[in-house]
């Protein structure tokens, strides 16, 4: 059973995610190489992956929007950095709508017995950065199963 | 594998262990006044303490012959903000490209690469 796996450990600026997937590292690099694949997966099913550009060269440059139903826009940039390779798939990255702040992902993926590990880590330039970038935009991805438990929790009146 | 979000809502899934952590929001306790509500033994209670420090959810330290329990609420924050949001955008990225990479390796006449060369 794959679950996706996320470390963001308080006090450094990382995010260490890995997630395990039952398809050969050919495959797996193809999906997130190649534009046509990329904009299948990347991002919740509610918005649109729209390519920009995506030059996946040592200093190459992408760039990615993902559009929600009523227009609103999120876009994201970034460089490539490095020959890449599925041993090492570095790239930088910027959301425009927090323009100045850059981290750096970097990928690798790993085969083993036909199945394929990815494991992804992000380095943002503070830990507040970090925080931000994941409380700001994704946060919208909360269900209503999390709300509920955010209820449930407010009721024990947590204090901050 | 269990990540630290699993042992934080292993740690919640208790309603005694929940209202501990209720009790805890008025401010520190001992085991003898943690247990006073529930008709549990102060082991017992002892035991809950220890399930809620493995999560962080609370510290603990001494006090003269007491052992004070402390309500920590970043590990609550984490497990209900902003995390649970950013993971929650990856788990469906994710399942879509599970899906994609099934059908890909169903279908032998993999769609054609974009026209661009993209590999430098």
């Amino acid at each position: 059973m794959s679950e996706t796996i996320i470390d963001a450990p308080s006090g450094v600026p990382f995010i260490d995610i890995t997630r395990e997937f039952d398809a050969p590292r050919d495959l797996v690099w193809r999906a997130w190489t190649e534009p046509e694949l990329l904009k299948q997966w990347l991002g919740p099913r509610r918005f649109e992956m729209v390519i920009d550009e995506y030059d996946v060269r040592d200093g190459g440059r992408w760039r990615y929007v993902h559009r929600a139903a009523d227009g609103d826009e999120h876009g994201f940039h970034g460089v490539f950095h490095g020959t890449p390779s599925p041993d090492a798939f570095v790239q930088t990255f910027e959301y425009e709508g927090a323009p100045g702040h850059v981290s750096i992902e970097r990928l690798s993926l790993e085969e083993r017995d036909g199945r394929t590990i990815a494991r992804m880590h992000s380095t943002y330039e503070s830990v507040e950065a970090r925080n931000a970038m994941v409380a700001s935009g994704m946060a919208e991805g909360m269900n209503e199963g999390f709300d509920r438990l955010d209820a449930l929790l407010a009721s024990a009146a947590v204090s901050a | 594998m269990e990540t630290q979000l699993d042992v934080v809502f292993g740690a919640l899934a208790d309603p005694t262990r929940r209202a501990i952590l209720a009790r805890l929001t008025s401010g520190d306790a001992t085991v003898a006044e943690l247990a006073r509500p529930f008709a549990m033994t102060q082991p017992a209670i002892s035991r809950h303490l220890k399930v809620l420090e493995r999560a962080g959810l609370i510290s603990r330290r001494r006090q003269a012959t007491a052992r004070l329990s402390h309500l920590e609420a970043e590990p609550l924050r984490d497990a209900t903000e902003w995390l649970a949001g950013y993971r929650a955008w990856w788990e469906e990225s994710h399942g879509r490209l599970d899906a994609l990479l099934a059908r890909l390796q169903a279908d032998p006449m993999a769609p054609p690469r974009d026209g661009a060369d993209t590999r430098g």
